[in-house]
């Protein structure tokens, strides 16, 4: 075969690769949502598990975009996603009250953790209270992983940190990370660091990891996922409906029902607990 | 070191039982990295060449544009193109973020500079007379210009080996425009950051060895077409 031929066939199945690319664009193009939400809920695999479910029910098709929370609501802001799935309760409630997003519904929680080195060096384990654990750390000056990311695990490691008056920005035994929470719990895990990490994804890696659990069952520890439709009204591009339909499913008996079970068969305990229905202020109680 | 051999042995697994999950992510790296590229030969020879060989005011500017942008960090891409692609960005009405054809526009922005700036260094590297012999052999423009780009045909398909190992081998940017869509748009390199970020190891180290495997025998196939004997 001359050259000229071959380097054609080349360019021809390259082509053909091409057009089926294009093709599977177009075809999914119309009934697509995009769920912004964090990464705890991906890296977890609950939604590999429950969104297999939504789509052969409803036949939409839906695009994770696995963020940080805070990263999920800016992009609720500027309506380039339909739904939100996130877990920041505080900047939730502005994110609602600017008119940004609208029927905010409790799906689950889980509970956050104190994880640190197994040698405990600032003597954490046995501490009651969150407050006195990152009070403990900060006067050992041991060294501490924060996200650093506006992530909702961020948003609240700094809540407490607020409340126990200490600024730890700057100070040598800090250092954030800007990674996800399954990066984050590595980077401590090989630093020897402590750092404050949801249940759920320090169970999924905790084979790897060299991190106990030193810190848990605080009040202030709760962990709580919401959804919330991007406003419309504010967006006309959105999938409203989409949005909608998605965010009925996460609150739907049979989903909760699945979502109680998940990870039970792995981890002997389930990963999060459904909530639909209940009032905030009522969990932890 | 446990660890790197079970990667291996489960990329091992995942091959010969032809994973379906796994097929599929490495198809579509394949195709969105084979389609890039396509782009980038089209634009990047067709420019490089003529770049090459017209004189104009300005032209060393240009050069060094080209070849600044043979080092475009793939993140950046990444950012603006998916700027440009929101739903409320200028090119929206597209609707095209977070599919592979973002990820082909994407990819095909870091390749074409690459193949650009190879395909212009290697015309120029021709002898300068040649271009006068083919024309007064009585070619025409079009025919001199396309025995150019045949006897510089060893240093371009180097540029095209250097353009799809560029992009196949990317995340930055793929991950920002593509989502990492399970089943959609997940590919070799996106895929393998999750399974980090999951603590997957293994799964992370067997889709590396995949990409090395796809990206050694695609280079295999260049290399033959590269160093094959010339007809005469």
């Amino acid at each position: 075969m001359k050259p000229i031929q071959k380097m054609q066939i080349i360019l021809i199945i390259m082509i053909a690769f091409w057009g089926m690319v294009a093709g599977t664009t177009v075809q999914a193009q119309q009934k697509n949502i995009i769920l912004a939400t964090t990464t705890s809920t991906q890296d977890s695999g609950l939604l590999d598990f429950l969104l297999p479910v939504f789509e052969k029910k409803t036949g939409y098709f839906v695009k994770t975009i696995a963020v940080g929370s805070g990263q999920a609501m800016v992009m609720g802001q500027k309506g380039e996603a339909d739904v939100l799935l996130v877990h920041s309760p505080a900047a939730e409630k502005k994110f609602v009250a600017e008119g940004c997003g609208v029927n905010r519904r409790l799906v689950m929680h889980n509970d956050f953790i104190v994880v640190g080195p197994v040698e405990d060096p600032a003597k954490v384990k046995g501490t009651r209270a969150t407050i006195e654990a990152f009070q403990k750390i900060a006067s050992a000056g041991v060294l501490f992983l924060s996200r650093g990311d506006n992530s909702g695990t961020h948003a609240k490691e700094k809540e407490v940190w607020k409340a126990c008056g200490i600024n730890p920005e700057g100070q040598k035994w800090y250092q954030q990370t800007g990674l996800g929470m399954g990066e984050t719990l590595n980077v401590a895990s090989e630093k020897n660091g402590y750092t404050l990490t949801d249940r759920g994804t320090y169970l999924a890696l905790k084979k790897n990891l060299h991190l106990d659990i030193l810190m848990e069952g605080d009040a202030i520890l709760l962990n709580i996922y919401h959804v919330i439709e991007v406003n419309p009204a504010k967006w006309p591009k959105v999938n409203t409906s989409g949005g909608k339909a998605f965010s009925n499913f996460m609150v739907a008996k049979e989903t909760q029902d699945i979502i109680k079970t998940f990870g039970v068969e792995k981890y002997g305990a389930p990963l999060f607990f459904p909530d639909a229905g209940k009032k905030e202020e009522e969990l932890g109680k | 070191m446990d660890l790197v051999f079970e990667g291996i042995w489960k990329a091992f697994c995942l091959l010969v039982t032809f994973d379906p999950e796994v097929m599929q992510i490495t198809l579509l790296s394949l195709q969105v990295s084979g389609a890039a590229t396509l782009v980038s030969l089209i634009i990047g020879i067709s420019t490089g060449t003529m770049v090459a060989l017209t004189q104009f005011p300005g032209r060393r500017f240009v050069v060094s544009l080209i070849n600044t942008g043979m080092g475009l960090p793939p993140v950046v891409v990444g950012l603006f193109v998916t700027i440009f692609l929101w739903r409320n960005g200028p090119l929206g009405f597209l609707g095209v973020l977070y599919t592979p054809t973002a990820m082909i526009i994407a990819q095909a922005i870091i390749a074409t500079p690459i193949v650009m700036g190879i395909t212009l260094a290697a015309i120029q590297a021709l002898p300068k007379n040649l271009r006068l012999q083919i024309l007064s052999l009585g070619a025409t423009r079009f025919q001199m210009v396309w025995i150019l780009v045949k006897e510089a045909r060893l240093p371009l398909l180097a540029g095209v080996m250097a353009g799809f190992g560029g992009v196949i081998s990317e995340v930055g940017a793929s991950i920002m425009v593509g989502g990492n869509i399970k089943g959609y748009s997940r590919v070799l390199t996106t895929a393998t950051v999750m399974e980090t970020s999951r603590g997957n190891f293994d799964i992370a180290i067997a889709l590396g060895v995949i990409l090395l495997l796809l990206a050694y025998f695609i280079n295999l196939v260049l290399t033959h077409i590269q160093q094959r004997e010339r007809p005469r």
